[in-house]
């Protein structure tokens, strides 16, 4: 165990690491685009070309920044005090999934309505066959209200059409 | 006109039924999110955006600053019977705030809190309406150069005076700076960053990025942080009603808070916290009971309380006079004004005199309303924090989708909504601020074109920035609010400033 925290304590900070290198690659893929625009700058000497490039290269100094912060704080892997769970995050980002893919084909509702069912569950309530009613039923009052009422325009599916007509 | 016959004008427009509807939506919305943990001001107005897209243009953005004025109300009750500040210029009335509860005197907490949001709302509201004017004046001598100025002095403040880590601050801002590149230029029309995906060349919209950020990011570290133990709620007990010593000592704390909060709010400083720091600083300096403080000294709730709610509308004088925003909410109402067509400025005044001064007018009617609402009605907002969670949350993200969906309901935009939002959860994990993204998306582009046209002006030479001395002053503000904190946290005092972190609000 001893030889396990004295291994952590010398490691540096992987989290600003990998935040390092998506910075970089940020920066760089922005100053390529910069270069790749015509510069067409006219009378400001900067054209559409010019800011993609300044932030680029902010990001890539930030990055640098980033580095030099891993290895000087290189902190104790154990000093988080709450270990985050990943467990909950998937559920909830497996409910945004649904929705971005049923909501074209099975309208509002039924994907509001599991994404709802999703998030219950990533918070502790696992009860599908409780919640994904519950969340459908609110999403179609929310269609209720906003489509019908509010003329928001919000994607129809079987269930709408059925309740609501055309 | 005087400011006085505008300001007449402006009430007559907010007297009429439909804006007092409106403005009375606004403040309860607001009240309620800001009794809620986890949704606060900013998310809300970005979640409404487009659902008020059809609506009409004063009533919604009435409304709009009804949910700001309303949310700074509502947090002061979570922060006093839950200890968990509803909103983040809320931690210093937690403070004390809970400890009165703790020991039987929620009530009076309560009440000192509205009854000081009520007095400073309507003493900085009216502040607003005669400092309007000569900000307005001012405003008109300014060229692109004195404008670009300014967005990077709020960029500097935003993001780097403030917080534990300048490089982190400055990291959000970038990333919001970048993505406010993607699509169309407005100078040339020139596609950026677009990649050929068709929804690009629109720009990334600012209420995807903060819903994203705000709502969806916050909801999934919630739920990564599991179920720690439930927080107690403090009932409320005995009466709402103060004392007449709790008035004796809570009056000066009131004016303190808003002569402190006020002039924080309006100058680019970012967020109302700084101000709430400030005022319980002052108090407990000030109070003849210093051994009370830390044990529930009934000041630290009154200064603090009226110190955040004078800095709202300290941050209006910015937004309407300039089109400035200089917090997160600000940002995102003026998203709201652009929405509608209407760019704040000086121009607004003139152009549309009858909006500004009802929006302003209405501020007044609506701090009115809000005392209403949270003095005698506060047992139902406490019957709000009793949600749970699971429901809270699920609640939350389907309407959160929906403002997306509204706008455009296509699986490009969901998934930008998916991407920023467990990119939100990746910088709350880490501790990256938030603000940031979302004041860079929204002034990147707009500091770009007053650059650009300054330089036109001047036929690309850099020195224009400097020559005049207005925008030199305030670069070199600019400059120093960038060095000094950096300078500060080197010489080991950065405690101080990581405590006046902005995050939300």
């Amino acid at each position: 165990m001893t030889e396990n925290t004295t291994a952590t304590k010398r490691r540096p900070d992987g989290a600003a690491l990998i935040v390092a290198a998506v910075l970089a690659a940020l920066g760089l893929l922005l100053i390529r685009e910069g270069f790749s625009i015509p510069d067409k700058a006219g009378y400001a000497g900067i054209g559409s070309g010019g800011m993609p490039k300044v932030i680029g290269f902010g990001m890539l100094i930030l990055s640098a920044g980033h580095v030099l912060a891993a290895f000087r704080n290189a902190k104790t892997v154990a000093a988080d005090d709450v270990k985050p769970q990943f467990g909950p995050v998937l559920w909830i980002m497996a409910g945004l999934l649904l929705q971005l893919l049923l909501l074209r084909h099975a309208g509002f509702a039924i994907a509001s309505g599991l994404l709802f069912a999703c998030t219950a569950a990533g918070f502790g309530k696992r009860n599908l066959a409780l919640t994904l009613p519950i969340g459908i039923a609110l999403a179609l009052l929310i269609y209720g209200i906003f489509d019908q009422l509010l003329k928001l325009k919000l994607p129809a599916g079987v269930l709408e059409k059925l309740l609501f007509g055309g | 006109m005087t400011t006085f016959d505008f300001l007449m004008q402006g009430l007559v427009v907010a007297m009429s039924p439909m804006i007092l509807m409106y403005a009375l939506i606004g403040v309860t919305l607001g009240t309620a999110v800001g009794v809620l943990p986890g949704i606060g001001p900013a998310l809300t107005v970005a979640l409404l955006l487009p659902v008020t897209y059809g609506l009409d243009p004063a009533g919604s953005l009435i409304m709009f600053a009804g949910i700001y004025y309303g949310g700074m109300y509502g947090g002061s009750t979570t922060s006093i019977l839950l200890n968990t500040p509803g909103e983040s210029a809320s931690i210093v009335t937690a403070l004390e705030g809970n400890k009165m509860a703790r020991a039987g005197r929620g009530g009076p907490a309560l009440a000192t809190a509205a009854i000081g949001s009520f007095v400073a709302g309507l003493i900085a509201t009216l502040a607003l309406a005669f400092l309007a004017p000569y900000v307005v004046k001012l405003a008109l001598i300014f060229g692109p150069r004195e404008y670009f100025a300014l967005m990077m002095l709020a960029f500097v403040t935003v993001s780097a005076a403030f917080g534990d880590s300048a490089m982190k601050g400055l990291t959000s801002l970038f990333v919001g700076l970048a993505l406010g590149l993607v699509g169309i230029d407005q100078l040339t029309g020139q596609t950026r960053l677009a990649f050929d995906v068709p929804e690009l060349r629109d720009g990334i919209e600012i209420t995807t990025l903060a819903v994203a950020l705000f709502a969806i990011g916050e909801a999934l570290f919630v739920a990564s942080q599991g179920n720690v133990i439930a927080d107690t709620i403090q009932a409320v007990k005995g009466s709402v009603w103060m004392t007449r010593a709790d008035w004796a000592r809570s009056w000066k704390p009131w004016l303190r808070g808003t002569v402190i909060g006020f002039p924080i709010g309006a100058m680019p400083a970012g967020g109302a916290e700084i101000g709430t720091f400030l005022s319980y600083a002052a108090e407990k300096r000030l109070s003849k009971h210093p051994e009370e403080f830390g044990h529930g000294a009934i000041e630290g709730v009154a200064g603090p309380e009226a110190a955040n709610n004078a800095s709202a509308a300290g941050t209006l004088v910015p937004l309407l006079t300039l089109g400035l925003p200089t917090s997160a909410t600000a940002a995102i109402l003026l998203a709201g004004f652009q929405q509608f067509g209407l760019q704040p400025g000086p121009l607004l005044f003139a152009t549309s005199p009858q909006l500004v001064w009802g929006l302003i007018a209405s501020l007044l009617v609506a701090n009115i309303m809000l005392l209403v609402l949270n003095l005698p009605m506060i047992r139902l907002w406490v019957k709000l924090l009793m949600i749970p969670k699971p429901w809270l949350y699920a609640g939350i993200l389907v309407f959160a989708t929906l403002g997306t969906i509204g706008i455009n309901p296509s699986p490009v935009e969901l998934a930008m909504l998916l991407i920023f939002g467990v990119m939100g959860f990746l910088m709350r994990l880490y501790g990256y601020p938030i603000a940031p993204a979302v004041v860079g998306l929204i002034l990147g582009p707009m500091a770009e074109q007053h650059l650009r046209r300054a330089l036109a002006i001047s036929q690309g030479d850099w020195t224009t920035l400097l020559a005049s001395p207005i925008s030199a002053v305030i670069l070199l503000v600019a400059t120093l609010a960038l060095v000094v904190p950096m300078l500060m946290r080197m010489r080991g005092k950065g405690q101080l400033l990581s405590q006046m972190a902005s995050d939300e609000d």
